[in-house]
């Protein structure tokens, strides 16, 4: 595709966005018990809100509550879905990607935002719109666009319930690198990259791993120090041991880390050095609150846990 | 003691590559380029260097330079370590090649495919097996993987101490994209932008998001350096070396100084500049304008401050008075900055500080530039050079 071509190409495609894919229309079936019993069972759901008569009638609301993720449920289509159906802007922007080459799909993205309680008996209408494209973009399936669909859900009286964000990728595949496989010829699932271990630092990580933190600590001045080092900054001595860290701490400063993401974390996480009540300063994560919570000077408790199947670090919680 | 080598090297030649996002090229066609279009500009044959300087991340070999380019004889060859600290460093080996007769006339390059190739953004986690890999390795598992994860730690701290706010960052952002608007070999050339479309640019790492992050740049950038004898016989007017200094403070780790009782402050750099003023007999009063190392918008205030031009925690305000501006008390990175030109790891800073002095800068600012500053990266060993005209 030349320069000229990709214009009239992206002048083609960017005039979908706007384009309505459903006018608004209600569910075929009104929100019922049994199709939320179904959900919920699927699901591995056991709220008893949206499950238990009794427990439901004793709430506050005094009612079965129908799961907020299930409101892109009720307007589903049914068993048509494979035997073809009209044609809709969506589908029209597609079979425009694909003449053009850009065959791949993948739905990178569902965001969805809940405004309202639905009950059983109510009815939840869709509407849907494309409602961005983004540029041109290489991404690492191949060159493409992100289009993003936006579907909003409303009750019998018309009231906002909730939206649905919806992104996909249309890319001209390229070949794929084989997925690493073990001996056995199982997928891995990537882990955190782990610490090389060598002379002067193996030993702290072989005690993160049965559990414990430790610091080193010069046996000549008692100096502590962090990370571990050969010799002692203060006094020169090469002689040391080590005292366990009771993993109390303060927060010195932190960031959550959103871009890129990296296989084998967990998506945005946050990372902080913390001062230890020893007085020596540690890089951890923390855990177990928002990153909005967040705080310098925020106290902290650390403990060793196993993060991913091979690696274990310490982790702290909000004191 | 400063060892005093004021005015004993003279930046005789500039050349930058076309900077892009996918060169097609290898980094020794790069580093070639770019030395021959210095060369060229100082109306020298290639076969005039002798020496070369370049970065310890350079994989470039200077053998593999030198007959690639029909230099002939060389008498020396040095590397600066330390990532974009390197930059002034790799000057810094130059000029004390030259001051001490070692070499006559040293080629200081830098040739990256930053974007197509190795991306820094890719932080340590792709195979970088190092003599420092332990030191990644406490940071790794816990996924502090970039340079951006590194400053924002840096960053959120410093916020805290002196109550800056991101209004200062949007304004180092935007400053040097105005600049690069003027700038045809800039990425953001012609490309304006706004306080909405910085806000609205996705978070990297909270505090810093997509604008207050530079480039990845694939090019390469070169600076020749002789003696002030030579110099005068040279195309160009000469851009004398008043004072370049390089300095790692105690307690240094790279990028990730997190054990010093404070670690919200850059004393290497401080050091750096006590000991580059003292070289020249300058002070910032004496100093026009600016190329101060952009990896990120915060670290160009934390340099002003390191360099004297404001007191501690008073770089927010200096900012937003317009002093990076054309007509502000100090114009800097008018070429775009690594913000909005390019990546090249600071060595497109030092042609644009010697383009400055030269008075060719394309957003020259109307005062006279006697002496410009240029810096190396920040948060790992760094330093930096004063420069000044030829007498």
């Amino acid at each position: 595709m030349n320069e000229a071509e990709q214009q009239a190409f992206e002048q083609e495609i960017y005039a979908f966005v706007g384009e309505v894919v459903y006018p608004v229309t209600p569910a075929p079936d009104d929100v019922n018990e049994s199709m939320i019993r179904h959900w919920c069972e699927v699901l591995g759901e056991t709220n008893p809100a949206y499950l238990d008569q009794d427990w439901a009638a004793d709430s506050a609301r005094g009612h079965i509550i129908a799961p907020p993720a299930m409101m892109y449920v009720w307007g589903q289509e049914g068993f048509q879905v494979t035997t073809g159906r009209a044609a809709n802007a969506q589908s029209n922007l597609v079979e425009t990607f694909n003449r053009h080459g850009f065959t791949g799909v993948l739905g990178t993205n569902v965001k969805q935002e809940y405004f309202r309680e639905v009950g059983v008996g109510d009815n939840i209408a869709v509407q849907m719109v494309i409602d961005n494209i983004s540029e041109r973009k290489m991404t690492s399936r191949g060159p493409g666009y992100f289009f993003e669909t936006l579907a909003t859900f409303t009750n019998r009286d018309g009231e906002t319930v909730g939206t649905q964000r919806f992104k996909v990728l249309k890319f001209i595949p390229q070949e794929q690198p084989a997925a690493a496989a073990s001996d056995d010829g199982k997928l891995e699932t990537p882990t955190r990259i782990a610490s090389v271990r060598g002379h002067d630092n193996g030993w702290w990580w072989d005690a993160v791993d049965a559990g414990k933190v430790l610091i080193q600590r010069c046996t000549s001045c008692q100096t502590l120090r962090h990370p571990p080092r050969p010799m002692c900054h203060e006094c020169q001595s090469m002689e040391w041991d080590s005292i366990e860290s009771t993993l109390d701490g303060e927060v010195l400063s932190f960031t959550c880390v959103r871009h890129p993401q990296v296989p084998g974390y967990p998506k945005d996480p946050i990372c902080a050095v913390i001062r230890l009540a020893e007085g020596t300063n540690l890089v951890s994560n923390v855990v177990g609150c928002e990153f909005e919570d967040m705080a310098i000077g925020m106290k902290v408790k650390g403990v060793v846990e196993q993060v991913d199947e091979k690696t274990a670090l310490p982790q702290f919680y909000p004191a | 003691m400063v060892a005093n080598v004021k005015d004993k090297a003279v930046i005789v030649g500039v050349g930058n590559t076309r900077f892009s996002k996918e060169s097609g090229v290898s980094e020794l066609n790069l580093a070639v380029q770019a030395v021959k279009a210095a060369c060229d500009d100082a109306g020298l044959h290639p076969s005039a260097i002798d020496g070369f300087a370049t970065f310890t991340m350079d994989a470039n070999d200077e053998i593999e330079v030198a007959r690639t380019l029909g230099v002939g004889d060389i008498t020396f060859w040095g590397r600066s370590h330390y990532g974009g600290g390197a930059a002034t460093g790799s000057l810094h080996q130059a000029v004390m090649a030259v001051a001490t007769g070692m070499a006559e006339c040293v080629a200081v390059f830098r040739a990256l495919n930053g974007r197509s190739g190795h991306r820094f953004s890719a932080g340590v986690s792709e195979g970088v097996m190092t003599a420092d890999i332990i030191h990644w390795g406490w940071y790794m598992p816990y996924g502090l993987l970039t340079p951006a994860s590194w400053v924002a730690m840096f960053t959120q701290r410093w916020m805290e101490l002196t109550s800056v706010t991101k209004d200062a960052f949007f304004e180092v952002a935007h400053a040097t994209r105005e600049y690069a608007v003027n700038n045809p070999n800039a990425f953001f050339y012609q490309r304006p932008f706004d306080r909405a479309e910085y806000d609205a640019a996705r978070m990297i790492c909270d505090p810093l998001q997509l604008f207050d992050c530079c480039q990845e740049s694939d090019g390469a950038s070169c600076v020749i350096v002789t003696t002030p004898e030579r110099a005068r016989d040279l195309k160009q007017p000469g851009v004398s070396v008043r004072g370049v200094a390089q300095a790692a403070a105690a307690d240094q780790e790279q990028m990730t100084s997190f054990y010093r009782e404070e670690f919200a402050a850059i004393p290497e750099m401080e050091i750096a500049a006590r000991n580059c003023y003292e070289m020249a007999d300058l002070t910032p009063d004496d100093i026009d304008a600016a190329v101060i190392y952009d990896a990120f918008s915060p670290i160009v205030l934390w340099q002003l401050e390191a360099w004297n031009f404001c007191g501690f925690g008073e770089s927010g305000d200096f900012v937003l008075d317009g002093a990076l501006r054309p007509d502000g008390r100090l114009p800097t990175n008018t070429h775009g900055g690594q913000l909005s030109e390019a990546y090249i790891h600071g060595v497109n800073g030092i042609v644009e500080a010697t383009r400055l002095v030269r008075g060719s800068s394309l957003n020259q600012p109307a005062k006279d530039v006697n002496h410009a500053l240029v810096t190396s990266g920040v948060g790992i060993p760094t330093g930096g050079a004063l420069l000044g005209k030829l007498d």
